[in-house]
C-alpha cells in the first residue's frame, strides 16, 4: 500500500471514529460557567496557607549542616551578610 | 505599569482584570475536556489559584491566554487523572435519545466508557480533536507539546479506542 493510500484510510478511519464519537458524546459549544467565579477566587487566596516550597527546605537543611559541619565560616558570613 | 507586569508584581486588581478576560476562555477549555459543569467551575477557580501562585514565574511579555490555557488543561488533566474510577462523562448520557436516533442509548454508553477508560493523555487529545473539533496545533500550544507528539497521540488514542469498542462488539 503506498503512502498516498495509507493516509487516505487513516483519514477515513478518523472520520469514522470523529462521526460515532460525536453521536455519543456531544460537543460543547455554548460553555459558560453558570455563575461568576470571582468570589470563589478569592476565597481560594485567603484560605490557601503560603506554602514553602520544597527545595526552599532543601536549601535550608543544607546551611544548618554546612554551619554544624563547619561553624568557623560562620562569621565571615554574618559579615558578608 | 501595564496589566501583565502589575499581575507578575502580585496585584489583586490586575489579577481581577486577567481573571475578567480569560474565565469563559479557562472554563471553555475545562469543561470541554472534564464535561461536567460543576467540577469544571471548581477547576476554574484552581486554575485561576494555581496562575495566581505561579505569578512569579510569569514573563510579562510572554502570551498570558496560551499560559493559562497550559493550567486549565493540567488542572482538567490531573482531574481526570484522579477520577479514574469514574466509567461514564459525568453531563453526557441524556435520557432522551442522541439527535439522529441512530445510537441506542446502550451504544452511546459503551462509546463514552471506552473514551474515559482511555489514559487521560490520550483522551483529551481524542476529546479536544475529534469531538470538539479543535485545531491539532491550539491542543499542541494548550498541552505544551509538539504538533507530532499530538498526532502520535491521536493515532494511539484511536487504536485503543478502536480496540474497546471492537470488545464492547461496536464498529465504526
Amino acid at each position: 500500500m503506498s503512502d498516498r493510500e495509507q493516509n487516505q484510510n487513516e483519514d477515513r478511519e478518523l472520520e469514522q471514529m470523529r462521526n460515532l464519537l460525536k453521536s455519543a458524546v456531544p460537543p460543547r459549544i455554548d460553555a459558560e460557567p453558570r455563575r461568576d467565579l470571582w468570589p470563589q477566587v478569592l476565597r481560594r487566596l485567603d484560605n490557601a496557607p503560603e506554602r514553602v516550597p520544597w527545595w526552599d527546605w532543601v536549601l535550608l537543611g543544607g546551611a544548618i549542616v554546612a554551619a554544624c559541619a563547619f561553624p568557623g565560616v560562620l562569621p565571615a558570613l554574618l559579615y558578608h551578610l | 505599569m501595564d496589566l501583565a507586569k502589575r499581575f507578575a508584581a502580585g496585584d489583586l486588581d490586575a489579577f481581577e482584570t486577567l481573571f475578567r478576560e480569560h474565565q469563559r476562555d479557562v472554563y471553555r477549555w475545562i469543561v470541554r475536556i472534564v464535561r461536567d459543569h460543576a467540577a469544571a467551575e471548581d477547576l476554574t477557580v484552581e486554575a485561576f489559584w494555581r496562575m495566581y501562585r505561579a505569578r512569579a514565574r510569569f514573563d510579562p511579555s510572554g502570551n498570558c491566554g496560551a499560559w493559562l490555557h497550559r493550567i486549565a488543561v493540567n488542572v482538567a488533566l490531573d482531574h481526570l487523572r484522579h477520577a479514574k474510577w469514574q466509567t461514564t462523562l459525568p453531563e453526557d448520557l441524556p435520557a432522551d435519545p442522541a439527535p439522529d436516533g441512530a445510537v441506542q442509548c446502550e451504544t452511546r454508553a459503551a462509546i463514552q466508557r471506552a473514551l474515559v477508560e482511555l489514559p487521560p493523555r490520550l483522551r483529551v487529545v481524542v476529546q479536544l480533536g475529534l469531538v470538539e473539533d479543535e485545531p491539532y496545533n491550539e491542543i499542541a500550544a494548550a498541552l505544551g507539546i509538539s504538533l507530532n507528539a499530538v498526532k502520535v497521540r491521536m493515532f494511539r488514542g484511536v487504536r485503543q479506542l478502536r480496540q474497546k469498542l471492537s470488545e464492547a462488539g461496536i464498529t465504526p
